[in-house]
């Protein structure tokens, strides 16, 4: 991806001084150039074409707003009923992410969804121990919303 | 046009601070460290999210005016609340400070223990 990217920056910056005009705009022009030229020749490449990468990013910083406005309603709720009657726990999650920024992100993401905080994460990085407020009730639906966020972040660094 | 953004902007600031209290008083009411952290580190980024948003955007509308600062502390805020929650309660269990005595299951002490007995 990111050879991809300095590859079409390198061709704006070609589009401009083959234009002899050093604007933004021409660089801007030069850059849809270049992503053309790259998605016409996205088969040498050995990885994809890097703007679905682009679009796989955004949707996963989305699905991040989603699920920390999810789980504030979540924790309002609990905090604010007048009897607490939540079961926390720690639970074990296995995880199949292997390169340390995913399973970073992946962390960050669970910490910010609905009543998950992630503990401890063991030292062979395959499984991560996470503290829930509320265990029967949520242990379940969590491990969907886990799958969703595992595939997101795949997504990205495919 | 503008009179009206700017009612939206109050809301979403008193929204935020809405949030900050209500996580405020989850630090006081939760029974145990580690759901005193679920409502610290959630309801504080939350509404300091929005309540820096809205300055943003306040200040984009008024003066014409775009700080990039803001934007950055918001991206900052986002970034660093849940490893910073993560740390704390990391430091508090391996410190063995004990879950509620309402918890359910403990996946990670059967972990350390046999750690422990190796």
């Amino acid at each position: 991806m990111a050879l991809q990217l300095l590859l079409n920056i390198f061709l704006a910056f070609t589009w401009m001084f083959l234009g002899n005009s050093f604007t933004v705009g021409s660089l801007f022009g030069g850059y849809l150039a270049g992503l053309l030229m790259i998605f016409m020749m996205r088969r040498f490449f050995p990885q994809r074409f890097y703007l679905l990468n682009v679009i796989a990013a955004i949707k996963l910083v989305l699905l991040f707003i989603k699920e920390l406005i999810l789980s504030n309603i979540e924790i309002f709720k609990i905090i604010l009923r007048p009897k607490l009657d939540m079961t926390p726990g720690i639970f074990a999650l296995p995880t199949d992410l292997e390169k340390d920024w995913e399973i970073t992100m992946l962390a960050n993401l669970i910490t910010l969804t609905p009543g998950t905080l992630v503990l401890d994460i063991s030292d062979d990085r395959k499984t991560l121990y996470i503290h829930a407020m509320d265990l029967q009730s949520v242990e379940e639906s969590i491990e969907g919303i886990k799958n969703s966020f595992e595939k997101a972040i795949k997504e990205v660094s495919r | 046009m503008k009179e009206n953004l700017e009612i939206i902007f109050a809301a979403v600031i008193v929204l935020g601070a809405f949030v900050n209290l209500v996580g405020a008083i989850g630090v006081i009411r939760l029974p145990d460290i580690y759901t005193r952290n679920h409502a610290a580190s959630k309801g504080a980024t939350l509404g300091t999210l929005l309540i820096l948003t809205a300055a943003f955007l306040f200040f984009w509308v008024e003066d014409g005016h775009m700080n990039a600062r803001l934007v950055l502390g918001i991206i900052f805020v986002f970034v660093t609340a849940p490893v910073a929650g993560h740390l704390i309660s990391r430091a508090a269990y391996n410190s063995g400070v004990p879950l509620w005595e309402k918890s359910g299951q403990d996946a990670l002490k059967a972990k350390k223990q046999k750690a422990q007995s190796k």
